[in-house]
């Protein structure tokens, strides 16, 4: 039974993450997120769990890397500064293999930026941000609806594949208020990370058990073990040999690169037929529908594709539409970073043209429809 | 409790491959065996311990000994601490630093959990130095003091890690050195069982990478220092400032009541079910 409600993007993410069993948020106050943390500080101790304001963002990603291991689902919520500042511990999250989830409302930046107007300029950050080879995951909501049903699946996937997972939104999408349908609690698929199954005395806490993602006990379960920031060999020991530092690496990477293809998630509308086409994310890609829409009354063959999964990129959706366009335009709010992984896996397959917006304020449905014009001729 | 000099078989990993990473001479072992041996009078089982410690030479502690360990990064094992008791507060949490990563680096944090008031054993080690790093002066370097990023001598001044603690809100506060051996290991368990952030500062020796430049190289030299520039609270009480000058006071230096963070969430869980249950 869906239940009807009216909710701001940040909103639906709190309801997103409690209905995922999150029970552990800790943060610092930021806007344009402040209402994540409201929302927690409110919900978190009436169900038993634990909201905690930190003195910092380091330290909130630090008490929720914390919290995980003793096997509590948690979360923390920011925008760009401090986004920046758990670039340390999305990195350790990462090597450690700490399932958490950090929801980043980006905001207009560099440094303190244009708070809190809309940018989607933290993309390649969230991809690269943390220093060191590693695999990340990163979504992206649109729509209230998607902030509710992506901060689950952001949980989900951070525990099948033991890894942080990132929920970039925009200012735009986390105060826009909407209607949203919710599903009831047991209508949500959820999932829970790998526990051992062999006796303490026989676990080796990072041998893969070829899945690539090693079981993980909980803190205080009988399973002690060591958890560390080192590249460490299958004991949890800290390595330096070639033949043990390579092959972990590796593993970090193909955990999730094996199931590239159960990551295409996005969205396609008017593709059937369409020969320009738009790619785009978050805020934007509501823009370019509705962009889409007013090019097609006019007779223009047009489409769009919506990407959900910006991280690891969807290669194969991104691709098949290539093959069917002579254009992609893609539209950012930012001087171009999805773009380049757009023209990364295009190898020549089409034209591929960009429009940026860095006023710091909403791309519209007009400026799009001018550059799909322009470019429709 | 183990039997005598079993402990080491009792408590160290028998997976991990020693020797330790420290240099002959540090204070670290000396700590170590300090603490295994005072967690075995404890009476927590090693299941009910997690042992998380920073970045530098101390934060290598957690490698060796067979407890639940985490091994986090500079500066912030308070922060994970801190994760790790309010989600699970059945597990005792021992917190080791060394003096740059405790209140250098992770100051911040550690006057922020001090005045929370969660429970953590927090205990630095702090031997005036980065050793690691090729003994760069931190926070706790005497002024004028030579080091490696003061070759000329040390032209700030340094904490007093007891003082701070206890300025933060840490309701226990206490000091040893390595050379105190019996002392140390009675502090630290009066620490683990402090109900409330305990703060403990171990004075230890570098002599590879401070004792070096500051004239002390030799291991013995430097605890000789120790034993001799300290002096007992209770010996202090009483004594002139003249005749406590250049004197560190060793001992039990803060023991206080006040409720701590998870007793308080905990109240306000409790009020909360009280007034859902009454809707």
């Amino acid at each position: 039974m869906m239940k009807k409600e009216f909710l701001q993007g940040n909103e639906a993410c709190v309801k997103g993450a409690l209905a995922a069993g999150c029970r552990f948020f800790a943060g610092y106050p930021i806007t344009p997120a402040s209402e994540i943390a409201h929302g927690m500080a409110y919900e978190l101790p009436r169900l038993g769990g634990v909201f905690i304001q930190m003195e910092d963002e380091m330290a909130s990603l630090g008490a929720v890397i914390g919290a995980s291991l003793t096997g509590a689902k948690a979360m923390t919520a920011t925008s760009g500064p401090g986004f920046s500042l758990m670039q340390e511990h999305i990195g350790f999250a990462s090597i450690a293999e700490v399932p958490c989830v950090v929801i980043n409302v980006m905001r207009g930046g560099p440094s303190t930026g244009v708070p809190t107007h809309p940018s989607q300029g933290d993309v390649m950050q969230a991809r690269w941000g943390a220093h060191g080879d590693h695999p990340i995951i990163v979504l992206a909501p649109s729509s209230v609806t998607e902030c509710f049903q992506l901060t689950i699946q952001a949980f989900n996937l951070s525990e099948k594949y033991r890894t942080p997972v990132i929920v970039l939104t925009d200012e735009m999408v986390a105060h826009t208020r909407e209607k949203v349908l919710l599903p009831a609690p047991e209508e949500i698929e959820l999932v829970e990370r790998p526990k051992p199954t062999e006796p303490p005395d026989w676990f080796v806490p990072y041998r893969d058990p070829g899945t690539g993602v090693p079981p993980m006990p909980s803190f205080g379960d009988g399973y002690r073990y060591h958890v560390t920031g080192l590249v460490h060999d299958e004991r949890g020991y800290p390595t330096t040999r070639a033949d043990e530092v390579e092959p972990f690496i590796r593993r970090l990477f193909q955990k999730i690169s094996q199931d590239f293809d159960k990551l295409q998630w996005g969205e396609s509308y008017y593709t059937d037929d369409s020969t320009l086409n738009v790619i785009a994310f978050g805020w934007v890609a509501r823009a370019a529908l509705s962009a889409v829409k007013q090019a097609r009354a006019r007779g223009m063959k047009v489409g769009l594709l919506k990407l959900l999964v910006l991280f690891p990129f969807m290669r194969r959706k991104v691709t098949q539409l290539m093959e069917s366009s002579s254009t992609i335009l893609v539209p950012e709010m930012n001087m171009g970073q999805i773009s380049r992984e757009v023209k990364r896996v295009n190898e020549g397959r089409c034209r591929v043209e960009t429009l940026n917006k860095v006023a710091h304020e909403a791309m519209t449905p007009g400026e799009i429809l001018g550059k799909i014009e322009e470019i429709y001729g | 409790m183990a039997e005598k000099g079993h402990i080491i078989y009792d408590y160290l990993r028998p997976t991990k491959r020693f020797p330790s990473v420290w240099c002959p001479g540090c204070g670290d072992g000396i700590f170590l065996g300090a603490l295994l041996r005072a967690l075995d009078k404890s009476g927590y089982t090693k299941d009910q311990i997690v042992l998380v410690s920073g970045i530098g030479c101390s934060g290598r502690m957690t490698t060796y000994v067979d407890f639940n360990t985490l091994h986090t990064t500079h500066g912030r094992a308070l922060t994970f601490a801190t994760g790790i008791k309010l989600a699970k507060p059945e597990l005792k949490v021992i917190a080791i630093m060394g003096d740059g990563d405790a209140v250098a680096i992770g100051g911040n944090h550690f006057i922020h959990a001090a005045r929370r008031n969660i429970e953590i054993t927090a205990i630095v080690i702090n031997n005036s130095v980065y050793g690691m790093t090729g003994g760069q002066l931190s926070p706790a370097t005497p002024l004028e003091m030579k080091t490696a990023t003061s070759p000329y001598g040390n032209l700030e001044n340094p904490f007093d890690i007891c003082k701070l603690a206890e300025a933060a809100g840490a309701v226990f506060v206490a000091r040893s050195a390595v050379y105190h051996v019996l002392l140390m290991e009675k502090l630290i368990g009066k620490a683990i069982n402090k109900r409330g952030f305990a703060v403990l500062e171990i004075i230890s020796q570098c002599p590879v990478h401070y004792g070096r430049r500051a004239g002390l190289s030799s291991p013995v030299e430097m605890m000789k220092w120790q034993r001799d520039n300290t002096i007992r609270v209770e010996k202090a009480e009483g004594l002139s400032e003249e005749e406590l000058r250049g004197k560190i006071r060793i001992g039990v230096l803060v023991d206080k009541e006040a409720p701590t963070y998870q007793e308080r969430l905990e109240s306000l869980r409790e009020s909360l079910k009280e007034q859902v249950g009454a809707l």
